[in-house]
């Protein structure tokens, strides 16, 4: 392999680390306040999908500029998780946050098929997508390969965003810090005064908007179909078990270098490609159980 | 205590006689004949699924109307093939013992016909393979009740091979890009060793079989476009084509390499223009709504317009395989029927009309040989936009006769395309087509 090549497999990795990390992202947060293992994540991602390549194939028949995507794709995605994220805690997650965790675990998950049913009867089962974005961006030649702006800039640059607005979010502002109190200790939370169900409502409409939002990017290049919730979900757990669960910084570091891995397997060892993922998992979680990123103390996000 | 032991004993006597009642019916002529289909509802197959359930529904209504099977209404339960082999087979099993279903469509995937062809032997149902492709099935063991009324993946491979090597006869190299599956795998073993045998100098530059239903191929497009290779091929189809595809052509390497897609007939109209010119297509058959010899027959011609109408969409292959399915059946019943003169068949004389039975679906007729093996012919052809299409259509469209394409009866696949001479190539036997416009 030549430097050339190690400079594109690097490339090629960090735009799929970025859409990784904003799936992960979700559900690192909602596990972080909340304690839950929330499997109806990859709903989110699906739904955030379909909704933005409804709005894409609406706004390019309306001749609306591709720009405005830019506003319109965090809309759809905030909307998905107000709506969805929103009916789905105050509906479900409410009543299990003191529940066993197996339970918990069902549960999310019989809320994921319901969202896969959902799609089907709403979007059907033919393919969607939409990329008036991308073909709007072009193309940049980089040592001779042919790359999007998209995938270049895009990606990476919103996931950046978010890493940095959530943390400074988290850190400075009333509504961070109290989302920090109540993942610290939900009891000690309420006796302070805070309101902890709000607080609860709102981080699991943020996850359910992230992973919606990473469903609306990752549309703008991929065929949506029925099931691909699942393929990203299996995924993005590989990243947040190996960051450790609750893990912002980690989870991404952990989609780089998932990210990463995947793309050099794919010049140097192709037939690993699919198992490169897990095989990081594995090796991690069997020297540090806890995962990469995770202290023993209460902090969590 | 007597009385409930008495009325316990009339209920299972009464439920009894309805039972041979129910199976008399059906070994004299019955008024309705209940056949059961599996196919794809949920899950990324379901974009061949979905639209076939439709054909079925479309093309049953239309057979009913014109008198069903001899005077029997065709009525269809539907199984859906998403829900994993262990529930299908039970499914399978319900149907068929429990509501008295002697005929069996199934399945698309073949790692479904695999789990249901022995167990449709066991069970004693006609089985017709509507939509798999893999040609180890018939090959490996002959079966009484299940045969297939389209063609295999040889036929389909070697058919794309020699197209390929019709249109462009001098590249050097090719890579693949095919779903980590036992299709991926297979087509891809099936497609090499034709092209070994037909073109011994072509080097394989790339390997790729990134994992079945993958989002991205950022990287895979990335590492094509540094080998440069000739000719890419794949035989992915449904979300996994249409993003490469789609990516591929975002980034230019379509306009670098000749891409091969043996099964993107199915993925045309989806597509639309991201489908750039010149790419070669398979359509799995040689079904196509603008067939260059039927277009204009009113059979195909009615049925396109009527789906079109009910779906919004042109049919794809799965909708032309369902249609030969059940013209297949039809065939079969009423061949069995005149061997037994005039009389309603059983299932053992359905199974036997079934093989050698000659029938037309759509498109041109099929036969299926003593192996239980259809023999349909191929279309290909290469994309080209069209005034009053809002996706490409295919030209210069060559026909490839499947007795020409297929491993002879009692012969293996691997090992026969091995066999195959250059002179193929320019058989006689192909059919083909000069450009709409010429």
């Amino acid at each position: 392999m030549n430097q050339e090549l190690f400079f594109l497999a690097i490339l090629d990795g960090l735009s799929y680390a970025a859409l990784l990390f904003l799936v992960a992202l979700g559900i690192t947060l909602v596990f972080g306040v909340m304690n839950i293992i929330n499997m109806a994540h990859g709903g989110f991602f699906a739904i955030g999908g379909y909704a933005a390549a409804s709005v894409g194939i609406w706004a390019a028949a309306a001749q609306v500029s591709p720009l405005w995507s830019f506003i319109m794709l965090p809309l759809v995605a905030i909307a998905v998780g107000a709506l969805f994220g929103g009916l789905m805690e105050t509906c479900l997650m409410r009543r299990i946050y003191d529940k066993d965790p197996v339970l918990q675990l069902l549960i999310t998950f019989a809320a994921f098929m319901i969202f896969e049913d959902l799609q089907r009867m709403i979007w059907g089962t033919q393919p969607y997508s939409v990329s008036e974005i991308v073909n709007y961006l072009g193309v940049a030649e980089v040592m001779g390969i042919t790359y999007t702006y998209y995938q270049l800039l895009v990606l990476p640059g919103v996931a950046l965003v978010v890493f940095f607005a959530l943390r400074y979010f988290l850190r400075r502002s009333l509504i961070g810090r109290q989302v920090v109190a109540v993942a610290h200790h939900r009891e000690v939370a309420t006796a302070m005064g805070i309101n902890v169900k709000r607080i609860c409502l709102l981080t699991f409409i943020a996850g359910s908007a992230l992973g919606a939002l990473g469903g609306a990017l990752a549309v703008q290049t991929t065929s949506w179909v029925a099931g691909i919730g699942a393929e990203m979900i299996v995924l993005s757990f590989a990243v947040v078990a190996t960051a450790g669960l609750g893990q912002i910084e980690g989870a991404l570091i952990a989609a780089i270098m998932i990210g990463l891995a995947r793309a050099f397997s794919v010049y140097l060892l192709p037939e690993l490609e699919v198992l490169v993922p897990y095989l990081i998992m594995t090796l991690v979680l069997l020297f540090r159980p806890q995962g990469l990123f995770s202290v023993a103390k209460a902090r969590r996000v | 205590m007597f009385r409930s032991k008495f009325t316990r004993l009339a209920a299972l006597a009464a439920s009894a006689l309805v039972l041979t009642t129910g199976t008399h019916a059906q070994t004299g002529k019955p008024t309705e004949l209940k056949i059961g289909i599996t196919t794809f509802l949920s899950g990324p197959a379901s974009v061949f699924g979905v639209p076939a359930k439709h054909a079925a529904e479309l093309y049953i209504e239309q057979l009913n109307a014109a008198g069903g099977i001899n005077g029997a209404k065709i009525v269809p339960t539907f199984i859906d093939e998403g829900v994993g082999s262990d529930k299908l087979l039970s499914e399978y099993r319900r149907v068929v013992q429990e509501q008295g279903v002697r005929v069996m469509l199934a399945s698309i995937s073949s790692g479904s016909c695999n789990t249901i062809a022995p167990v449709a032997e066991d069970l004693k149902v006609m089985n017709i393979m509507w939509d798999c492709g893999t040609e180890k099935l018939l090959e490996d063991k002959r079966y009484r009740y299940v045969v297939r009324t389209q063609a295999n993946a040889t036929t389909e491979m070697v058919a794309s091979v020699l197209y390929l090597l019709r249109v462009k006869p001098d590249f050097k190299t090719i890579a693949v890009v095919n779903q980590d599956y036992a299709w991926g795998r297979d087509s891809w073993e099936l497609f090499s060793n034709t092209l070994k045998a037909l073109k011994p100098d072509v080097k394989v530059v790339a390997e790729l079989f990134p994992k079945f239903g993958a989002t991205d191929f950022s990287t895979e497009v990335s590492r094509l476009q540094a080998l440069r290779p000739d000719v890419i091929l794949s035989t992915s189809w449904g979300g996994d084509l249409d993003t490469f595809v789609r990516q591929s052509a975002q980034r230019g390497l379509i306009r670098n390499s000749l891409f091969v897609l043996p099964l993107a007939e199915s993925s045309l109209e989806r597509l639309g223009n991201s489908l750039p010119e010149g790419v070669i297509v398979g359509a799995r058959g040689d079904h196509y709504f603008l067939h260059p010899e039927l277009k204009d027959d009113p059979k195909l011609k009615n049925f396109v317009q009527k789906f079109k109408e009910k779906t919004g969409a042109y049919p794809i292959y799965s909708v032309y395989h369902m249609v030969q399915a059940l013209d297949g059946l039809v065939a079969g019943y009423d061949k069995a029927a005149k061997s037994n003169k005039g009389q309603w068949p059983s299932t053992e004389q359905l199974a036997d009309a079934m093989h050698g039975v000659e029938f037309r679906g759509l498109t041109r007729s099929v036969k299926i040989r003593e192996d239980g093996q259809g023999l349909e012919d191929q279309l290909l052809g290469v994309t080209r936009k069209a005034p009053g299409y809002a996706f490409p259509i295919l030209d210069k469209m060559a026909i490839y006769p499947a007795e020409l394409v297929t491993a002879p009866v009692g012969q293996k696949s691997p090992e026969w395309v091995k066999t195959l001479k250059p002179e193929i190539i320019n058989s006689p036997r192909i059919k083909t087509f000069a450009s709409a416009d010429k």
